[in-house]
């Protein structure tokens, strides 16, 4: 039982990591319905900033501490956050109008450059991300270790994803993001520049990315410059598996796929573990083919 | 004989809104029947419950004397039922040619193998097609187009090339939904004259949905009134005309 | 294309592989692996062309069927000791000829959730097979699992290389170029239309992933003889991708542009190695002026992906009628 809950938050912590990731897929996909491939690099990038950054944060406030740790948090996720706005503005904006395949291999194509990019100047082989959080003792509660840095992850996510609710659900730019993921046309004609709302989603999702980058390294600290290409599919199965554009959809499938995948690999074999969100994905759509809370799309004839 | 085609209390519902409430239909070989009714009345709703694009949530429908409910389109139109789109639905990206060509698939006497081995037997089937297919379009004055692909064509031209593709099948029956939508007054003149035209040298039966009133009237020899997904009204043109609730219908209350 | 002489084309092209094998003693080995490279690329990326190209149906899982088709091929002649000249072209023929069945029949599994599923949702699924099939790969001892299973015999030759791909392309286009393959491209254009017009349009999607992943799989033989070594890293999803990238560079629906297009981006990576090897270059005092390019290329690469799709979004080969819709 024990073991039970201890695979649980496991599952939970990891799963939470790809609901972040899982977020920025379904918001792009939302409003401009074509696959952000590069999404799963941005996460890495995250990872990275945090690993260049500690060392410098370090000087000003000492390292490992939680005031450190949200120092790097922040300027990694708004760093990315710059970094998704302006791939947007440099690769797909030129694209708009074009067919969605155009726009998914010209992703493609910047999913390669980051990583490539980033096998150059990080340099391929592993790193050892730095300890910035302070681990409190692991916490015992009936048998069950808990480290806190799951903890944290769980935290951490949760506080983003309601914040991410509150601007999607409470603020004029989240207005404007469901109004143009609803209908595009219509929106530019009520006012609503289509452009800024576009850079903004691009923006919102790769600051998760990054976010889900760092809780990452927290966790599992050896990072490269590939990593992030599992974790991004795994986020985008997510999405597809909780019906892509349903942000609550994308934060569910990520659980699902998370919990799953980490009580398969501990209980029945870890070596397959990279299979089971495909086979949970395609079990899933056989009998619900617009995924757990997608809108089914009845084509009008 | 039984008619050609007969919906008996043919239902359907979209959650809450039923579409298509009992509608009992008959129409004969030949016959040239018009589907009139106010917008969302249901007409191509029926359409789509004739073809097999949806299936009915209760009621009958029979072709020549059989069930088709539960079938699939490729199946129902193969039987000898085809039809043409409210918004035109042309292979855009295929030639005028190849858009009717297509069609000829349903006709093939060899399959893939035959396209593989492109032996003598292929190249004489695939030359009748050919001859088959232009023949058709020269009827309808697309000849001349017979290469471009089809989204280059003027709308008006689209709306007769999905016309002839419909007819490549060969069709017993032909469901036109709303052909003069977009046309001007000549054109609409010059369409009357080849619905007309169509059923007499192809000997097929065709329901016909239409907005045009006047081109409604001109050419139904019966027409059959909508509302609500409810027939409320059926006969003559002029029996039609003169129905105190079709007038309601189209006044709106 | 006229395919009036198709058939008399594909001899042709045997005849011309066969004199071009007999003479690969004198060819440079390193050229001689670049050109079964391309002849697998071209293989790869014209059968995956009927299914992404011409039918529209968006596959991303195209390098699970080659893995299928280079394991199930290699197991065979592994079987085999030394065999006479003659032997060993016929058991690689059945070897290869095994490889594309067992990835047809896998292609079949792939093709029955196209029945229910669309643009990108199917995407999503063919690259779960794909992962699935080198997770499952990865977890078979017998064919040394993650660590990869040697190939004996390196019996891949230019004739089998480019007889092959001069089959495909014929299959593809003999397919396309018919009353009944047109069904393909309605499909790709409208398949509510396709289906009203008499259609079967499951039975063309469950075709075109069935004829492309055979294709597939007799590739993946012909790789698994050339490199004689395979792991199932190497049939991953960015594999897959770069015959996507094929695809559409090639112009989506076009056999003699997604042909060139193998060729390209086969010989790019290859071509920017070379530059990198050169020394001395007039001007320069470094002893590799260009050896920056042999780190880079792979950025370089995707760089030019990237200028490429900004520059000409149809494809670098497209034609008018090949300009994708929607
Ligand atoms: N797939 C569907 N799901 C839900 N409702 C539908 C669907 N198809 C049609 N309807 C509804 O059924 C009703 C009838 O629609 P239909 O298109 O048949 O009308 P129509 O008579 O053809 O109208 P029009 O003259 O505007 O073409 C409408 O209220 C429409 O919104
Ligand atoms: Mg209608």
């Amino acid at each position: 039982m024990t073991e039970f809950l201890q695979q649980l938050i496991n599952g939970l912590a990891f799963g939470s990591i790809l609901a972040l990731i899982a977020i920025g897929y379904t918001m792009v996909y939302g409003i401009l319905r074509f696959i952000n491939f590069a999404h799963g690099d941005i996460f890495m990038l995250g990872a990275f900033a945090g690993f260049y950054l500690a060392p410098k944060i370090a000087a000003l406030i000492p390292l490992p501490s939680i005031a450190g740790t949200l120092v790097v948090l922040g300027i990694s996720m708004a760093l990315c956050a710059g970094l998704g706005g302006l791939i947007e503005r440099l690769a797909y904006r030129p694209l708009r109008k074009r067919p969605k395949l155009t726009v998914l291999i010209t992703a493609i194509g910047v999913s390669l450059f980051i990583e490539y990019a980033g096998q150059f100047f990080f340099g391929a082989a592993p790193k050892k991300f730095p300890d910035i959080l302070p681990v409190w003792q692991v916490t015992r509660i009936g048998g069950l270790s808990l480290n806190s840095n799951q903890l944290v992850v769980l935290g951490v996510s949760l506080v983003l994803l309601l914040a991410l609710r509150f601007i999607v659900l409470k603020t004029k730019i989240g207005t404007a993001m469901r109004a143009v993921s609803f209908n595009p046309e219509a929106a530019a004609l009520m006012g609503v520049n289509t452009d800024h709302v576009i850079s903004f989603t691009f923006a919102l999702g790769s600051a998760l990315a990054a976010a889900a980058g760092i809780l990452w390294a927290i966790n599992y600290p050896s990072i490269d410059p590939l990593m992030g290409i599992l974790p991004g599919l795994k986020a985008f199965v997510a999405a597809v598996l909780g019906g892509i554009g349903s942000l609550p959809g994308a934060a569910l499938g990520g659980i699902i796929i998370g919990v799953t995948e980490t009580l398969v690999s501990g209980y029945i074999s870890s070596t397959y573990r990279d299979a089971i969100a495909f086979a949970v994905l395609i079990l899933i759509l056989l009998v619900k083919p617009s995924g757990l809370l997608g809108k089914k799309e009845i084509e009008k004839v | 004989m039984p008619a050609l085609l007969q919906l008996d209390k043919a239902t359907i519902r979209f959650g809450g809104l039923t579409a298509v409430s009992e509608l009992d239909l008959q129409i004969g070989r030949g016959e040239l029947v018009a589907l009139i009714g106010p917008n969302g009345a249901g007409k191509t709703t029926a359409f789509n419950l004739i073809t097999g694009v949806y299936q009915p949530t209760s009621g009958a429908i029979f072709f020549d004397g059989q069930s088709i409910v539960g079938q699939k389109p490729y199946r129902i139109t193969a039987r000898g039922i085809a039809r043409t789109f409210q918004n035109i639905r042309l292979f855009p990206s295929l030639s005028v040619f190849d858009n009717v060509r297509t069609v000829f698939h349903l006709h093939l006497r060899g399959d893939v193998r035959h396209a593989l081995w492109r032996g003598q037997g292929y190249h004489a089937e695939e030359k009748s097609i050919a001859q088959r297919v232009l023949e058709l379009l020269e009827i309808f004055q697309l000849g001349k187009f017979r290469d471009e692909p089809a989204k280059s064509l003027s709308y008006g031209d689209q709306r007769r090339l999905e016309i002839v593709r419909a007819l490549a099948a060969e069709p017993r029956l032909l469901l036109l939904d709303e052909p003069a939508a977009g046309m001007n007054a000549t054109e609409k003149v010059e369409l009357t004259r080849l619905i007309r035209f169509i059923r007499d040298k192809f000997q097929i039966a065709i329901l016909l949905v239409e907005h045009d009133m006047q081109l409604v009237m001109g050419i139904g020899e019966r027409i059959v009134v909508l509302d609500y997904g409810v027939k409320i009204a059926e006969g003559s043109p002029e029996e039609v005309r003169a129905n105190p609730k079709v007038i309601a219908a189209y006044l709106g209350d | 294309m006229n395919f009036r002489h198709a058939k008399t084309i594909l001899l042709a092209a045997w005849g011309v592989s066969l004199l071009a094998s007999l003479a690969a003693s004198r060819i440079n080995p390193y050229w001689l692996y670049v050109f079964y490279d391309i002849g697998i690329g071209i293989v790869m990326a014209v059968s995956l062309n009927l299914i992404n190209g011409y039918t529209g149906q968006f596959s991303l899982g195209h390098a699970g069927f080659m893995a299928v088709g280079a394991y199930v091929s290699a197991v065979i002649t592994n079987q085999c000791g030394d065999l006479s000249m003659f032997a060993a072209n016929g058991i690689f023929a059945l070897a290869l000829l095994a490889g594309g069945l067992s990835a047809a029949l896998a292609g079949l599994l792939v093709g029955i959730p196209t029945l229910r599923l669309r643009g990108d949702y199917l995407a999503i699924v063919t690259l779960g097979f794909g992962e699935i099939i080198r997770v499952l790969l990865q977890n078979m001892d017998k064919v040394g699992a993650a660590r990869g299973l040697s190939v004996m015999h390196g019996w891949t030759n230019l004739f089998w290389t480019f007889g092959l791909a001069a089959v495909t392309v014929y299959v593809v286009a003999a397919l396309v170029n018919s009353t009944y393959g047109r069904g393909f491209m309605a499909v790709h254009d409208d398949e509510v239309a396709a289906e009203a017009m008499g259609l079967n349009t499951t039975k063309y999607k469950v075709t075109a992933f069935v004829v492309g992943a055979f294709f597939a799989g007799i590739a993946g033989g012909l790789y698994a003889h050339s490199k004689q070594f395979i792991t199932p890293g190497g049939f991953g999803f960015m594999q897959s991708i770069t015959f996507v990238v094929m695809v559409i560079l090639g112009g989506m629906g076009n056999t003699i542009g997604v042909i060139l297009a193998a060729i390209l981006l086969t010989l790019l990576p290859e071509g920017l190695r070379m530059l990198a090897g050169i020394e001395h270059l007039a001007g320069f005092s470094a002893n590799r002026p260009l050896s920056w390019l042999g780190e880079t290329r792979m950025i370089i690469y995707s760089l030019l992906l990237i200028v490429l799709m900004l520059a000409r979004p149809q494809g670098l080969f497209s034609r008018k009628r090949n300009a994708p819709v929607k």
